[in-house]
């Protein structure tokens, strides 16, 4: 499908163009993440009747996950309201730019311009869910050091220097946001060749550089790009454009795979089945593990969490490349092979979080009611749904809709390895090459099933 | 994605998806029975995990709470039963629907009260197995009907 330029149609373009729509979401988002804070701290500790993690884990996660990564790519990270004290500073304005700021303004350091940290600390996040996510002080203390962590790095470096490298949940939503069906780009490069003022990345009166540190001019995938627009804004020659694409356009894109993306597809994969079987599936004495924080029981289950993720599906999945080539005699680096394979992951592991949220999310929904009228839990009635009573949504279709998610997860990622294939191969090669990761894609969703459905 | 036709393979594909997904089920089951049980509710989680019964099973479930109040809801069934610490709340019901289906706590029993989940089984999950089917064609579509 050939991209359609959404931003020819002139209102489309006023409103991206415009400040005030995207500043009004976010000064409400930021309002909403400032209240969960302060609702984990004095609210009452009952998770399912706190709006920290009502809205945060359920609410949130529910438009995040179903909605907006899927849809939007980084949809979420244009609204974002984390960065927003830090960004202020930094540009000693809310709106246009005008004036200095403060700040050190300091390059990221070469050596951390990946995802690795990024890695790390949804790693993290993911060895202490359990508490995080069912207690209201735990998630209060968490969006708080996000907050203060955006804060001061936005001091210290230059532009969005966390959501770049090191927010936990940018990490995923920039991988997953590969697969969106929307983009940012140039219309015509040459244009930017030949525009010596580079006003997208440098800024100008109209609008901001680059605030994710990249040059539009090149971008051919949205793994970096936070969709604020100001590019749009920016542009003297008119030649930016936001487009609706096929599903998936940059999983064919046929270069730039990188050791630590891959490894986030991994990270990704192996917590959406543990979560799947945490959360999801019937064993107590799992659950107590992953609650049990620094107990032998919680050890055992951070170990098997960081072998599963960083070892075993790391692993499998090289050996299946590995014979892939020896298959077909290839001459590629296992290394490289590895990395543009572990593309075939980004959409199998997208579908897999879909579908562990649909339950998750869908069982719990209904303590929305109570904790907009008792956010607190402090005995308010403010709409009149204090007290009404939980009650699941959907779970007759829910158990489809997740094989239906899954099985289309598959059927994707087979797609895109046969393509990464068809790269390297020619003819039965290509089915010699894809066919090993086809199985490994095949095993996880069979796991996936099992634990989801089964 | 790829450019899908409509060529020989993909019909071959989707009368094979058709079959999978709605063939009956030859496997047939016990003349209906009045399975009893009793299920332990206690810190987030079922004892047993899991219970199975064939369909049309006049199931009767005695729910035990050893800790705190807790419930038990029963997916697409949509029943629902709670228990007071140390007394027995009991569920009837015919057991008309197969599949496998998730047991939760319906009554907030602390922390991890949202993932308090247990397995109720009727008959064979054929769900769980089509799906897995259907898994089985996506990957031979992807090796053979899908090309570039």
């Amino acid at each position: 499908m050939t991209p359609i330029e959404l931003t020819r149609n002139p209102i489309v373009k006023a409103t991206l163009r415009n400040r005030w729509p995207q500043f009004v979401v976010r000064v409400i988002a930021l309002a909403g993440f400032l209240f969960a804070i302060l609702s984990g701290f004095i609210g009452t500790p009952v998770g399912n009747h706190n709006f920290s993690i009502v809205f945060v884990w359920i609410v949130w996660w529910a438009l995040l996950m179903l909605i907006a990564v899927p849809l939007l790519g980084r949809g979420w990270c244009a609204v974002c309201p984390i960065p927003m004290p830090g960004e202020w500073l930094q540009n000693g304005a809310l709106l246009k730019p005008r004036g200095k700021g403060v700040g050190l303004n300091r390059k990221w350091p070469k050596r951390f311009r990946n995802i690795w940290l990024q890695n790390i600390a949804f790693t993290l996040l993911a060895l202490f869910s359990a508490v995080v996510l069912t207690r209201p002080s735990v998630t209060g203390l968490v969006l708080l050091l996000f907050l203060i962590v955006a804060l001061i790095t936005s001091l210290i470096f230059e532009r969005r220097a966390f959501c770049r490298y090191l927010c936990p949940v940018g990490g995923f939503i920039g991988l997953y946001s590969q697969a969106a069906p929307v983009e940012v780009r140039v219309k015509d490069p040459a244009v930017c060749a030949v525009h010596t003022e580079k006003s997208c990345y440098t800024g100008s009166a109209d609008g901001y550089g680059c605030p994710w540190l990249i040059y539009p001019g090149t971008l051919t995938k949205n793994i970096n790009c936070g969709l604020c627009m100001e590019c749009l804004r920016t542009c003297t020659q008119d030649n930016v454009a936001f487009n609706l694409r096929s599903f998936g356009a940059d999983l064919k894109q046929p270069s730039g795979h990188k050791l630590d993306e891959a490894f986030k597809a991994f990270i990704m994969l192996g917590a959406a089945l543990i979560y799947s079987a945490v959360m999801l599936g019937p064993w107590g004495a799992l659950k107590s593990a992953a609650y049990s924080i620094g107990t032998p029981q919680w050890l055992v289950y951070a170990l098997t969490l960081l072998g599963l993720i960083y070892v075993i599906l790391p692993g499998t999945f090289l050996l299946t490349v590995a014979l892939g080539r020896t298959l077909t005699k290839s001459k590629e680096s296992l290394k490289k092979s590895f990395s543009a394979f572990a593309t075939a992951l980004i959409p199998l592991g997208l579908m897999a979080w879909i579908a562990f949220s649909l339950s998750f999310v869908f069982a719990s929904l209904s303590y929305l009611w109570p904790t907009l009228s008792d956010p607190l839990g402090a005995g308010w009635n403010l709409f009149g749904t204090a007290h009404a009573a939980w009650q699941p949504y959907f779970m007759s279709i829910v158990p489809f809709l997740q094989a239906g998610v899954l099985i289309g997860g598959l059927l994707w990622a087979c797609v895109t390895a046969r393509r990464i294939a068809a790269e390297k191969q020619q003819g039965r090669g290509i089915t010699l090459q894809a066919l090993p990761v086809m199985g490994f894609c095949f095993i996880i969703t069979a796991g996936l099933l099992g634990l989801l459905i089964g | 994605m790829s450019q899908l036709r409509l060529s020989p393979r993909w019909i071959a594909i989707g009368l094979l998806a058709f079959v999978i997904v709605f063939v009956p089920n030859p496997i047939a089951f016990a003349a209906p029975a009045e399975p009893h049980f009793r299920i332990e509710a206690s810190s987030f989680q079922y004892t047993p995990e899991a219970i199975s019964v064939n369909p049309g099973d006049h199931v009767t479930i005695d729910l035990v709470s050893t800790d705190v109040v807790h419930g038990l809801y029963i997916d697409g069934y949509d029943l629902n039963v709670t228990a007071d610490p140390g007394q027995t709340a009991t569920l009837s019901f015919i057991a008309d629907q197969s599949g496998t289906f998730r047991l939760r706590c319906s009554v907030t029993c602390g922390a991890l009260h949202p993932f308090m989940i247990g397995k109720f089984n009727v008959g064979s999950n054929d769900r769980l197995w089509r799906a897995i089917g259907l898994g089985v064609l996506a990957v031979i579509a992807g090796i053979w009907v899908i090309r570039r």
